[in-house]
């Protein structure tokens, strides 16, 4: 039926709508009509109140009926509203959806002008353009695809441990991909957790097992993804598996291993104490860590040595004390090399998390300069039962305890020159620290901050509480930390400059140590992540999300998902619920089964096609490929999303696309340019 | 290398031995600095503070002149200068306003100001032009063993900064290592000097002299090093007054370019080094190394 409507006359039906007064208060719609009603191939057309209303779609329908109508062009707001809508009831009424262009004369009319006669003169050019393009419009199929049911998530912190737990409960299964050695993040090196001050392994560790033993969940740590090619619904994506020099299988987790090294005493900084502990080659994150396996460190461990290209090889030349440990499990294994595997998934999500602030980056804050000053995440390693100190708040020296802290706010954050944005949890984590410092030590705590920002659940009270314990809160921009002495009582101290700005005048405040608040900023190597999976960038470097309201875990590539702070900074209650919501997202996708695609997809007219290939490289959707057989591209409709950009690269005019065919676009240029 | 010299007043007065030393220094580097003919006044921070139009017509009718002796860059060893003279060109840019006034005030002794000559300080060329390997490789008496403190002043780092850090500058730690000297780590590298106030409101000025004094001995500094003629002379020409007032903090302060000057090995008296008032000890240990 619709190829025999295609080659009719055209019939068209036109109507305007009013959207209330949106439009009609500043384009005469009467007008419009009439003068549509005048152009060749019109068969009838009216203005109507609010076409997307139930009553307006009838219209349409019922005219399609009445007048043999073929055609149908609708002048009313912006398609991204109700071009859906207004497909639906051209299909309703018998005719292929491909059949109907909609005008936008609100949001590109009415809205932006002043003049009514002139907004009316606009409407009328921009219908009589629709006309002329609609009568070359053709039937188009929608295509299905079908998902496959497996969902990738990438990055193992709460984020993401959150994602794959709640999609494997649904019944799907997970592929969860985590760099590190163990899962956990960033929130399994937090001590407690702000407002409740709950401990955070308490909560965190029964997930990460959990996560770790899941039936539905398969867990790839110390992995990392290197390859993703595909479309929504069918992605191919290639895993590098890192040598731990484990066999994952076959090690128990006993840790018998650890003890044995040939280091007696551990010697190499440990990434999970943020460097304030030591561990030896062989070695495991923390006692909870997920998966229970341990992991060797080729750049210490004495068995290694550094090969031709600068990367480490086996040497043979320790005692291997660990192999001799391990006995019969024989898990430890020094030939293990990079591995690559290839999986395929429907849906991805990428929680891939923050990186703190590096405090070098201020050197007026004596980050690295003095041995006091520290970051926050080493605080929270230091008041942690589990952490280098065993909880004992000591400083560098091992032994003496602090007896005044300074805790500065705002360190990488809301400063033009390092990052401007607020990172959004440093008030509540220096707030929490004070609390856990005054606690542990006992000691003078002051807090410099630019302004409290306490909006969350509980949070404000949470600031009530630390003001009646007692702690210190100066407004202002810290200065400097210097170990600059001018009084006897400064000799010995660090000393914080600030003008507190109640008080308004420069203080100089003498502490022992100083705790910078480091803020929240996207992960160094986020620009490669983003070219990986095809997402988009803010320009602070964190992932875009599709919309900032409605569309918040979704991206500019269909299948693929943010949640967590790789989307901007955030508190573990908001990246919890983002973390939902993005499985929310990924079930919707894969229960339904198939995905439909917009056919304005370009194709190539293979008999024209010279085999140039100018067309491959300009694709940003990598949808163009190249059949060596036939010596010509061709376009997997699948990954191409319809943006025209090989359309106008092709030398000899081989690529069409949908429903922006050279007669179609034509038409609608002349439309315009005949109107006077 | 060839740059407009603006020497200001200050390399021609109080502070000549910064302009005895950097242009025998510069030019063993092969440095070329053409003095601008007929330069005036840069427009000076406190003219700037009483009327900023008058300050930048001031300023704008040396880089004018700068522009018409054909020179693709000036040199300004003097951080109010080099201060001055880049804040025109900013408010010239930023204020059109700024822009008309300075054209008009140019324009009636017939001068014009594209205002796209670049205004470099000295550490800026001695770092980023000359580079560093060819300022070790003129070295022939390393200044092994003298502790230095580096004093930057304010005004090269701020408000603008285009070299260097603004909080903690660093390129003339790197410069005096360069020449083998122990620089001292302390942080008041841009703490005022007390400026003009030495000798508007002593009281003020003098403790801040004296605080920056204090610290620069307390940290075994053998000397000062600056970049400024006016630091020089507050932290050199009121001792007497200092030490009635609080204790002797005896310190030299002197400029890089003398010290440049000893490391390439030439003779103290030809880098201005005797008009210091606290003498410049006779660096026992560098020429020991020498030696």
């Amino acid at each position: 039926m619709a190829m025999e409507k295609q080659n009719q006359e055209p019939r068209i039906g036109f109507y305007v709508c009013h959207c209330g007064t949106n439009i009609a208060g500043m384009v005469d719609c009467a007008e419009v009509a009439h003068h549509v009603g005048t152009l060749p191939n019109v068969v009838m057309s009216k203005d109507y109140k609010y076409m997307c209303s139930d009553p307006g779609q009838e219209l349409i329908q019922k005219d399609i009926a009445a007048h043999g109508l073929n055609r149908v062009v609708v002048a009313s707001c912006s398609p991204l509203l109700h071009e859906h809508t207004f497909r639906g009831a051209v299909e309703k009424g018998g005719l292929n959806p491909f059949f109907f262009h909609m005008v936008n004369i609100r949001e590109h009319d009415s809205w932006v002008h002043t003049d009514r006669q002139e907004a009316t003169e606009k409407a009328k050019a921009l219908a009589q353009a629709a006309i002329g393009r609609v009568a070359h419009h053709k039937a188009l199929e929608t295509k299905r695809v079908d998902i496959n049911p497996t969902t990738l998530v990438v990055g193992a912190g709460i984020a993401g441990i959150h994602t794959a737990m709640t999609i494997a409960n649904a019944g799907k299964q997970v592929v969860l991909v985590e760099r590190e050695p163990t899962i956990g993040g960033h929130m399994a090196k937090f001590d407690k957790t702000f407002p409740t001050l709950d401990c955070a392994a308490c909560i965190l560790t029964p997930k990460m097992s959990a996560a770790g033993a899941h039936e539905n969940i398969r867990l790839l740590s110390y992995s990392e993804v290197t390859k993703v090619d595909g479309f929504v619904g069918n992605y191919k994506v290639t895993i590098k598996r890192k040598p731990r020099y484990i066999d994952e299988e076959a090690c128990i987790g006993c840790q018998d291993c650890i003890p044995a090294c040939v280091f007696k005493t551990p010697k190499f900084a440990d990434e999970f104490n943020e460097g304030l502990g030591k561990r030896r080659p062989v070695y495991i994150p923390f006692p909870q860590a997920t998966p229970q396996i341990v992991a060797i460190d080729p750049n210490v461990c004495l068995n290694f040595k550094k090969g031709e290209n600068g990367d480490r090889v086996v040497s043979d030349k320790c005692k291997k004390t660990c192999v001799e440990a391990c006995g019969d499990k024989d898990a430890i294994d020094f030939t293990q090399t990079e591995r690559f595997e290839e999986i395929e998934v429907g849906a991805i999500v990428v929680a891939t998390g923050f990186q703190t602030y590096d405090a070098t980056r201020s050197p007026s804050y004596g980050y690295g300069r003095y041995d006091n000053v520290y970051t926050a995440l080493e605080i929270e390693r230091l008041v942690n039962a589990s952490g280098p100190t065993g909880g004992h708040v000591v400083m560098r020296d091992g032994k003496s305890e602090p007896k005044s802290v300074g805790i500065i706010h705002c360190v990488g954050s809301r400063d033009k020159k390092t990052n401007a944005w607020c990172s959004r949890v440093c008030c509540m984590y220096s707030m929490k620290l004070a609390h856990l410092l005054k606690e542990h030590t006992n000691a003078e705590i002051y807090n410099f901050y630019i302004d409290v920002r306490t909006p969350g659940k509980g949070y404000e009270e949470f600031y009530g509480k630390l003001l009646e314990e007692g702690v210190h809160f100066i407004r202002g921009r810290v200065g400097e930390v210097t170990d600059w002495a001018m009084t006897p009582e400064e000799e010995g101290k660090l000393v914080i400059r600030v003008e507190d700005t109640l008080a308004g005048m420069v203080r100089r405040i003498p502490v022992d140590m100083v705790v910078l608040a480091t803020g929240l900023e996207p992960q160094k190597d986020a620009q490669d992540v983003r070219r990986l999976f095809n997402m988009s960038c803010g320009s602070e470097g964190f992932f875009l999300e599709r919309h900032p309201k409605l569309a918040p875990v979704n991206t500019f590539s269909d299948g693929i998902y943010i949640a967590g702070a790789c989307q901007g900074p955030k508190d573990i209650p908001d990246t919890v619920a983002q973390a939902g919501a993005a499985a929310a997202e990924v079930l919707a996708l894969i229960d339904k089964g198939y995905v439909e695609q917009e056919p304005n997809t370009a194709f190539i007219l293979e008999d024209e096609c010279s085999g140039c290939k100018s067309c491959i490289p300009l694709c940003p959707y990598t949808a163009i490929l190249f059949d060596e057989k036939t010596d010509k591209a061709w376009i997997n409709e699948a990954l191409c999303k319809g943006c025209g950009t090989c359309v106008g690269s092709c030398p000899s005019g081989s690529i069409v696309q949908n429903l922006f065919e050279d007669q179609e676009i034509f038409s609608e240029i002349e439309g315009v340019l005949a109107y006077d | 290398m060839r740059y407009g010299y603006f020497p200001g007043c200050s390399l021609k007065g109080t502070g000549r031995a910064y302009e005895e030393s950097l242009l025998p220094v510069m030019q063993h580097l092969g440095v070329e600095m053409v003095e601008l003919d007929d330069w005036s006044c840069c427009g000076a921070t406190a003219y700037m503070a009483v009327d900023e139009g008058k300050a930048c017509a001031l300023a704008a009718r040396n880089l004018a002149l700068a522009e018409q002796g054909g020179f693709a860059q000036v040199m300004a060893p003097c951080s109010a200068c080099y201060l001055v003279l880049n804040k025109t060109q900013h408010f010239m840019q930023d204020y059109p306003a700024m822009r008309r006034l300075v054209d008009k005030a140019l324009g009636s002794v017939g001068l014009k100001v594209s205002n796209d000559t670049p205004v470099r300080h000295p550490l800026d060329i001695l770092l980023n032009d000359v580079g560093l390997d060819a300022v070790k490789q003129k070295v022939t008496r390393p200044l092994k063993g003298l502790k230095v403190a580096p004093y930057y002043g304010c005004q090269i780092v701020r408000p603008y900064s285009t070299f260097d850090d603004q909080a903690d500058p660093v390129s003339m730690d790197q410069l005096l290592q360069a020449l083998g000297a122990e620089v001292i780590d302390w942080p008041l590298k841009t703490k005022c000097c007390g400026g003009s106030l030495t000798g508007t409101l002593p009281e003020a000025g003098l403790r801040l002299s004296y605080i920056l004094l204090k610290e620069a001995k307390k940290r075994g500094a053998d000397l000062i090093a600056t970049v400024c003629p006016l630091c020089q002379f507050n932290l050199d020409g009121y001792h007497d007054k200092i030490e009635a007032k609080w204790e002797p903090v005896r310190v030299p302060t002197v400029y890089f370019s003398q010290l440049m000057g000893l490391a390439f090995g030439m003779p103290a008296n030809r880098l201005g080094l005797q008009r210091g008032f606290i003498p410049m000890p006779s660096l026992p240990r560098a020429e020991a190394v020498a030696a």
